[in-house]
């Protein structure tokens, strides 16, 4: 774990240790917290190293690199007995740390630095190069747990390329006098050790946070059309998309998120692949528009990275708090489908298909992401293409237009199908002039209240629903993982997805057999399978980050099962993998009915 | 063969008050684009909530009758996506000015080449007459408990302010002005406002008609006549509305501080036409600089797919080798 005051580098320096430990093939997950503040209050990153595959943080901290007196203050109760603690000698005598069960290791980080000025002759940047402090803290811990000093160096060299290529021979220099002096004078007396893993040559792994996965995922998808309006912590998707000009994405940063949405939808209009990306206030703004698109069967994307609510809530922290909103949002009743995916490689591939989806069923779609995963970095599989295809559903081109004019003589944008779904034309094409309008309208888009109408014109666009539900397999709506029979079966949605599979490889070499059920689309509902999966369950908790147990809701209302108990949790702190081992403890010894979770700082 | 007015009409039942401004202006419309002789596949309207926003139905091109106050960002996002299509927005003084207010104000940021047309007439028609953001204070419409207690806006005043690059005034009833406006507005190169002032026979029975044309009865002969009118047209005085220079500061500021004075006249005399205009570069000229496939492409166009495998367009290899760790 790494802290220090918002604004110091202590994402950077998060980074670059990931980095240099994920190029030794380690498995990596990093979780960023901060404060809604720009400069001064604290923040901190916590990267979880291993040399098997992980998906969650854990509690424990075994490293601790401090160099202001509030990372100390906040989270030297973490670190466990005989774990290290690096600290300013400046700012603390080690007795005034107060954890002699601890290895402390000072770090004379001015010393390093003047020394480094002088080396290259920058004695008058003293001030700036104070910034070094954050890759001394990284040269120390990888020293520490005894990884090679080479995967540090090239780490950097990729970093400071470029314009800021003359930085790097700076950095090395420093990084190596810190490596040496952890190596030398105390990576002995620390106990934990990392080792390279060989990595094999047909595997190719990338790390990234969330925001990055649903922008390449888009970009994949074939957004082409994507607007913002600035909310932590969805604008990092926006900004990615922005500053790669050569995808040919057009990203527009509008006055509000009612502008955001209804930009998005003119341009869907158009057959544009069009989405916007947001956070819970901005998503409320955005109800009438949905509504609006879902009347006019218009295939816009939402992406809503929740974070807790209500109102500003806590902004810069986590919660899966607006399933039930997404679910219902906006006046009357309209089509939408909601997906929640759980890991970053769920936040790519749902990209793509939540457009296929939108223009198959010409509705929009919603995809719950959350700060946990737009702010966890991670090591993952290359994203693998082979099996991504683009479903434009019935987007009529120029000559399928025509061949529809001449057998049907005009044509309507909302006519009357078995499916419910329409024929599709855009604004330029010969012959395929619409009217579209928030009022009820007959086939061609004009205005008509006649009550029969109405009947038939509800009934087809809500049937596109049920047609989604007969379509879309099963592996795309569920994952069920582990032991069928177990002793107790997880049930959650989203970013909980990482700690319980962690937790649940604990739990059994503890002998306690756990199964998943992580519903991925919400609406249409898999009510079969998660019906008769949890009819079979010995024990069905759910795990969720909210105060009411959302899904547990959905899921009685679906299919009238309650659950036996639940694992909640909403400080705005990520669950981590020890809560959801200590939650199914709790449970299953103590016999809880409700457990909540309060961990984190 | 040459487009008619005709052309441009639809079947679609109009529900509008007999004597209703919107008649006036959707017959401009309709003419200005017949005029032009633009395809009706190529035009895109779109309009918000209010009795002015079911004019796309009445239209025969592509149109998208929207949310209240919110034409202007559906119709950005389709200009945008495809800057091929002649995008209008139409709004109303209650829809536009008011519940979308903040659009109207931040589109005048982005210089779209589009035409923003606002119904002006004072009321809100379709919830039963209340006062708009453009009914001045003091006035007691029919419909009204109360005199007016709030101040007018001054659309023009705010174009000029947000940076709209072409501000117009028309009136509904004066078809052959109405219609040289709109179609000065869709060729501008940049995004016009044009204003237009139009009675609501049944709710503003203060901006009458007859107190826009100074209309009084020949007690002999029954018939109305033009005795005082309070319009008249800026062209007819010899005022320049336009910038010539564009780079030249102190042509501009002239030029704008003459379009705010003329937008201050109301009452007795009241001037319809353009106020401002300054070619400059647009927005779609912006992005093209910044996303390069449009110059080849837009948004709406840009090849995502091969159709007959579903493959993506897109390679996404060198971003994911940036990714790569290991």
């Amino acid at each position: 774990m790494i802290g220090g005051w918002q604004g110091s580098g202590v994402d950077s320096s998060a980074n670059t240790f990931a980095r240099a430990c994920a190029a030794g093939g380690l498995f990596v997950f990093g979780k960023r917290e901060y404060h809604s503040n720009i400069k001064g209050d604290h923040s901190y990153f916590q990267i979880r190293v291993s040399e098997e595959e992980i998906h969650s943080h854990i509690d424990e901290v075994h490293l601790l690199a401090t160099f202001d007196k509030e990372t100390m203050e906040v989270h030297k109760q973490e670190v466990v007995k005989g774990g290290g603690i690096l600290y300013d000698p400046s700012l603390f005598k080690p007795e005034e740390i107060g954890r002699p069960d601890c290895l402390l290791i000072p770090i004379a980080y001015s010393e390093i630095i003047q020394a480094t000025a002088k080396e290259f002759h920058r004695e008058k940047d003293i001030m700036k190069l104070q910034i070094m402090k954050n890759v001394i803290s990284v040269a120390v811990s990888l020293g520490l747990v005894g990884l090679d000093f080479d995967l540090l160096k090239t780490t950097l060299e990729e970093i400071f390329k470029g314009r800021r290529a003359a930085l790097a021979p700076m950095n090395v220099w420093a990084a190596r006098k810190a490596y040496d002096y952890a190596v030398k004078d105390y990576q002995s007396e620390y106990p934990h050790r990392l080792k390279r893993r060989s990595i094999p040559a047909s595997e190719r792994r990338i790390m990234m946070n969330g925001t990055t996965a649903t922008a390449l995922g888009k970009v994949v998808g074939g957004c082409r059309f994507q607007t913002y309006y600035p909310i932590t912590p969805a604008s990092d998707e926006s900004e990615y998309l922005e500053s790669h000009p050569e995808f040919g994405v057009v990203v527009i940063q509008s006055e509000d998120e009612i502008a955001a949405i209804t930009m998005a939808i003119g341009a869907a209009v158009t057959g544009a692949r069009a989405s916007t990306s947001t956070s819970g206030p901005g998503f409320s703004l955005m109800a009438e528009g949905l509504g609006w698109a879902g009347m006019n069967e218009v295939p816009v994307v939402v992406f809503n990275y929740q974070r807790a609510g209500p109102s500003t809530g806590l902004p810069t922290r986590h919660e899966q708090g607006d399933l039930k909103f997404a679910l219902s949002a906006s006046h009357g009743e309209f089509p939408r489908l909601v997906l929640a995916p759980g890991d970053l490689e769920e936040y790519f591939y749902d990209a793509i298909d939540a457009f296929n989806y939108a223009e198959r069923y010409q509705t929009p779609v919603i995809v719950l992401c959350d700060k946990a995963l737009a702010n966890s970095t991670e090591t993952i599989p290359w994203y693998d293409l082979d099996g991504v295809h683009i479903d434009r559903g019935l987007l009529l081109s120029d000559e399928e237009l025509a061949v529809l004019i001449s057998s049907e003589g005009t044509y309507k944008r909302f006519k009357f199908t078995e499916s419910g779904i329409s024929p599709r034309s855009v604004p330029g094409q010969r012959g395929g002039i619409f009217w579209k309008t928030g009022d009820e309208h007959n086939e061609v888009g004009h205005i008509t209240e006649d009550p029969e109408n109405r009947t038939k014109m509800m009934i087809k666009r809500m049937k596109k629903l049920d047609v989604a539900a007969r379509e879309i397999p099963i592996e795309k709506k569920v994952n069920f993982i582990g032991d069928r029979d177990a002793d107790i079966t997880l049930v959650s949605w989203g970013s909980t997805k990482g700690a319980i599979l962690d937790a649940m490889e604990v739990l059994k070499a503890e002998g306690i057999r756990a199964n998943f059920l992580q519903v991925h689309l919400i609406l249409p509902f898999p009510t079969e399978f998660v019906a008769q999966v949890l009819s079979r369950a010995r024990r069905r908790v759910n795990v969720e980050m909210n105060y009411s147990g959302q899904l547990a809701q959905v899921i009685r209302e679906k299919t009238g099962i309650p659950m036996d108990a639940s694992i909640l949790k909403w400080n705005g702190r990520a669950i981590s993998q020890n809560e959801v081992v200590e939650g199914v403890k709790r449970v299953l010894k103590e016999q809880e009915s409700k457990v909540v979770l309060t961990h984190g700082t | 063969m040459a487009l008619k007015a005709q052309d441009f009409k639809t079947d679609a039942h109009n529900d509008w008050c007999p004597g209703c401004g919107d008649f006036g202006i959707l017959n401009a419309i309709q003419q200005a684009l017949a005029e032009m002789q633009l395809s009706p596949e190529q035009v895109l309207l779109f309009s918000g909530v209010g009795c002015f926003a079911k004019t796309p139905h009445f239209v025969n091109t592509y149109g998208c009758h929207t949310m209240h106050g919110r034409s202007l960002p559906f119709a950005v996002g389709a200009k945008l996506a495809n800057p091929n299509l002649t995008v209008i927005s139409l709004g109303g003084d209650g829809d536009g000015y008011g519940i979308g207010a903040g659009h109207f104000l931040n589109t005048g940021r982005r210089n779209l080449d589009m035409l923003y047309l606002v119904f002006d007439n004072g009321v809100y028609g379709l919830t039963k007459g209340q006062a708009s953001p453009t009914l001045k204070r003091d006035i007691q419409t029919k419909s009204l408990p109360t005199p007016n207690i709030n101040d007018a806006i001054n659309p023009l005043a705010v174009a000029l302010a947000a940076g709209y690059t072409f501000i117009a005034r028309g009136y509904a009833y004066d078809g052959k002005g109405l219609r040289g406006l709109i179609q000065a507005g869709i060729n501008h190169r940049g995004l016009a406002l044009l204003d237009v002032l139009q009675p609501c026979p049944t709710y503003n029975t203060i901006n009458t008609k007859e107190w826009f044309e100074g209309l009084e009865m020949d007690e002999e002969t029954g018939i109305k006549k033009a005795a005082n009118p309070r319009l008249y047209r800026l062209e007819e005085t010899g005022y320049d509305p336009v910038v010539h220079d564009p780079n030249n500061s102190q042509e501009i500021a002239q030029k704008m501080l003459q379009a705010f004075q003329k937008s201050q006249e109301w009452g007795e005399k009241i001037p319809v036409g353009v106020f401002y205009q300054i070619t400059l570069p647009t927005y779609e000229d912006r992005l093209k600089e910044r996303v390069p496939a449009l110059k080849q492409y837009t948004a709406a166009t840009m090849p995502i797919y091969d159709r007959e495998s579903g493959t993506p367009a897109v390679d996404i290899t060198k971003a994911l080798s940036e990714l790569r760790v290991c």
